[in-house]
């Protein structure tokens, strides 16, 4: 009976392509949707994952990455003496502007990374070297810098610009991810970080921090956290803490949620309605079926094929469709989208839902149906 | 003379409907359609069920395909008391042994005519290949053998009937139930359908009920029933010569 329910599904052809483009719609949408907001949130917490460190240890009452909060130079020391720590280095981050030997004027994003370890480092360079950091007055910048501050005719290897009237080279172009606030970084040493800035804004903004092997990292975060004060963080909790900050204090998971539940929505109904539409029209035929001694259960099982098949078919259409427009859409750079595993299998979770649902709608009204109005 | 010599009435019945009652609605609303139906249809005759418009005929022939709820009575099918056995075995036992025919066809439209035919097969279980290969056979029988893979839309209506009655037949039912057959086509095509339920559709281990109020077909029948005021009034045999 399954081949009968699948030519009654596609021998209905124009109900058929208006259930599928229904559940093709709602799956792309909320797949295009959902991978911009997870874009938009990895870009949130870039200034972490960038620097691929695995503990945090920051001022207590810190709210997200972007926002420095200043710690004592002596909190350095301290880590390093709490028991599980490998290994604690400082890091500088602060805003400052930078001017281009053209007059233009550029904010960015300083980072000074320790220079014996260069620890926070880009794991992938464009260009040049970054060791070369260790060279008087060095920096190097992300991809997004060159993109910013007047692209690679402007901002190439050797292009010298200035960070508060001090020189600055550029010697290598480092791959990182967008952030949010997309301002270029500029990376140079700790040392060369602080000579850099004001007097009074010379001050550590984190201690990255390694936990020795075979002690957890939670673990060592914890003793971190109750033997110095300070903020201590996993690299991910650090990360996750900064989207939850923009979660609420900004408008996107509101405007994202509402779009994604939109869909799922407007999925449903559309694709429930349709499909209900369908099992009603075909009402006669089911109870022809179900005089020539057809069970309900085998009805349900044809429902529940029909409805499925074109749940599936959608799915792999708006996903199809989702990531072609993700693709032109992440290689133009301007709007952020991740497509994640666990999105797609959420959605193929929401989809069988909607199909579930649908199809049990139509079950009901089958069970209910009286083989007699084959004779009407 | 009479089609079925006495005989008949000495076999058991395959069909025996004792007091069937039957209403709709409730209160003010409540319509009694069937008031005490006795009858017995036996294996290899050809029974007419005729009456007035409305008058409760397809209510009596939903009854015995155990496909409607009736109030009151038995109803044996071949032995079995249908009105006893709950749904899921009547559907089984309706699916073995009974074959239908419609006023309206009622064909799967998606369909080709042989997929049609072969739909009651698949019900049973019987394999694609196998189910489809009977289902040619049959629509030759019923003289579509050259129609097999047209969809119903691209059948005239005599043939979509013919199609119906390949379908109606080709699990061998026991018992055959046709409500209107001819009522949605012109009169030389229902006369050709009733040839054809005759041809092939009457047997000596079937029964066949065919309900009509269409007098230009009443010859076809061996006996007819008339259904009046809910009740069967009268019962009459029909003779060869009515027939030509
Ligand atoms: N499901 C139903 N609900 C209410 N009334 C019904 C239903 N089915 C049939 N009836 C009524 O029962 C009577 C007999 O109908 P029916 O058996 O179709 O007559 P016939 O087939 O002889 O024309 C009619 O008055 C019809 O309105
Ligand atoms: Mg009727």
């Amino acid at each position: 009976m399954n081949y009968v329910a699948l030519k009654m599904l596609f021998g209905d052809r124009a109900k058929y392509l208006m259930l599928l483009c229904g559940l093709t719609f709602a799956v792309m949408l909320i797949v295009q949707q959902g991978s911009i907001f997870w874009g938009l949130m990895i870009w949130s917490q870039s200034s972490v994952s960038n620097l691929n460190v695995p503990i945090w240890v920051t001022d207590p009452g810190i709210a997200q990455v972007d926002e420095v909060k200043p710690i004592a130079a002596t909190a350095v020391d301290r880590v390093r003496s709490v028991p599980g720590v490998e290994w604690a280095v400082p890091l500088y981050k602060g805003l400052l502007r930078a001017r281009l030997s053209n007059g233009d004027y550029h904010q960015i994003t300083l980072t000074g990374l320790e220079s014996s370890t260069l620890i926070g480092r880009p794991a992938e360079v464009l260009e040049g070297r970054f060791e070369d950091v260790l060279q008087p007055d060095a920096v190097v910048l992300d991809q997004w810098a060159v993109e910013r501050m007047g692209g690679p005719d402007v901002i190439k290897i050797g292009t010298v610009f200035e960070l508060n009237d001090k020189l600055a080279r550029v010697v290598a172009i480092a791959k990182t991810q967008k952030s949010f606030t997309n301002i270029p970084v500029v990376y140079t040493t700790y040392e060369r970080a602080i000579r850099y800035v004001p007097r009074e804004r010379r001050t550590l903004s984190y201690v990255l921090a390694k936990a020795k092997d075979g002690v957890p990292v939670a673990e060592v975060t914890k003793r971190i956290h109750e033997q110095t004060g300070l903020g201590a963080f996993t690299a991910e909790d650090f990360g996750w803490k900064t989207i939850g900050w923009v979660l609420k204090n900004t408008g996107i998971g509101i405007n994202f949620g509402t779009t994604i539940l939109l869909g799922f929505i407007v999925g449903m109904a559309i694709a429930g309605q349709t499909f209900y539409l369908f099992t009603v029209e075909n009402l006669r035929q089911f109870g022809a079926l179900k005089a020539m001694g057809a069970s309900t259960w085998t009805l349900a099982r044809m429902i529940l094929l029909q409805a499925f098949t074109v749940g599936l078919t959608g799915y792999g259409v708006g996903i199809g469709l989702a990531t072609v427009f993700g693709f032109f859409t992440a290689r133009s750079g301007g709007l952020p989208f991740i497509e994640t595993w666990q999105l797609l299998l959420l959605v193929l979770v929401a989809l069988l839902a909607i199909c579930t649902f649908s199809a049990l709608i139509s079950i009901i009204k089958l069970a209910r149906l009286e083989p007699a109005i084959v004779f009407r | 003379m009479m089609d079925h010599p006495t005989e008949e009435q000495t076999q058991p019945a395959a069909v025996r409907l004792r007091g069937i009652v039957k209403s709709f609605g409730t209160g003010d609303t409540k319509v009694t359609v069937l008031r005490g139906i006795d009858l017995d249809i036996y294996l290899g005759e050809m029974l007419l069920l005729v009456g007035e418009s409305g008058g409760g005929k397809t209510t009596l022939l939903s009854a015995i395909a155990g496909i409607l709820e009736i109030d009151a009575g038995n109803i044996d099918v071949l032995g079995v008391p249908l009105s006893d056995l709950p749904a899921g075995k009547r559907t089984t036992f309706r699916g073995k042994t009974m074959g239908f025919i419609y006023q309206q066809f009622n064909l799967l439209p998606a369909l080709t005519a042989a997929e049609n035919v072969a739909v009651p097969l698949l019900i049973q279980h019987i394999g694609r290949r196998e189910a489809l290969h009977r289902a040619r056979t049959m629509l030759e029988r019923v003289g579509l053998g050259d129609r097999a893979e047209f969809l119903p839309k691209n059948l005239s209506g005599g043939q979509q009937q013919r199609v119906a009655i390949a379908r109606a037949l080709v699990n061998e039912p026991r018992l055959l139930i046709c409500d209107e057959p001819t009522a949605a086509l012109d009169g030389p095509n229902g006369q050709k359908i009733m040839e054809l339920l005759r041809e092939v559709g009457r047997a000596p281990d079937r029964c066949v009920v065919i309900v009509t109020h269409d007098s230009r077909i009443f010859h076809f029948g061996d006996r007819m029933a008339n259904l009046t005021d809910g009740r069967i009034e009268r019962i009459e045999s029909i003779t060869r010569e009515g027939r030509a």
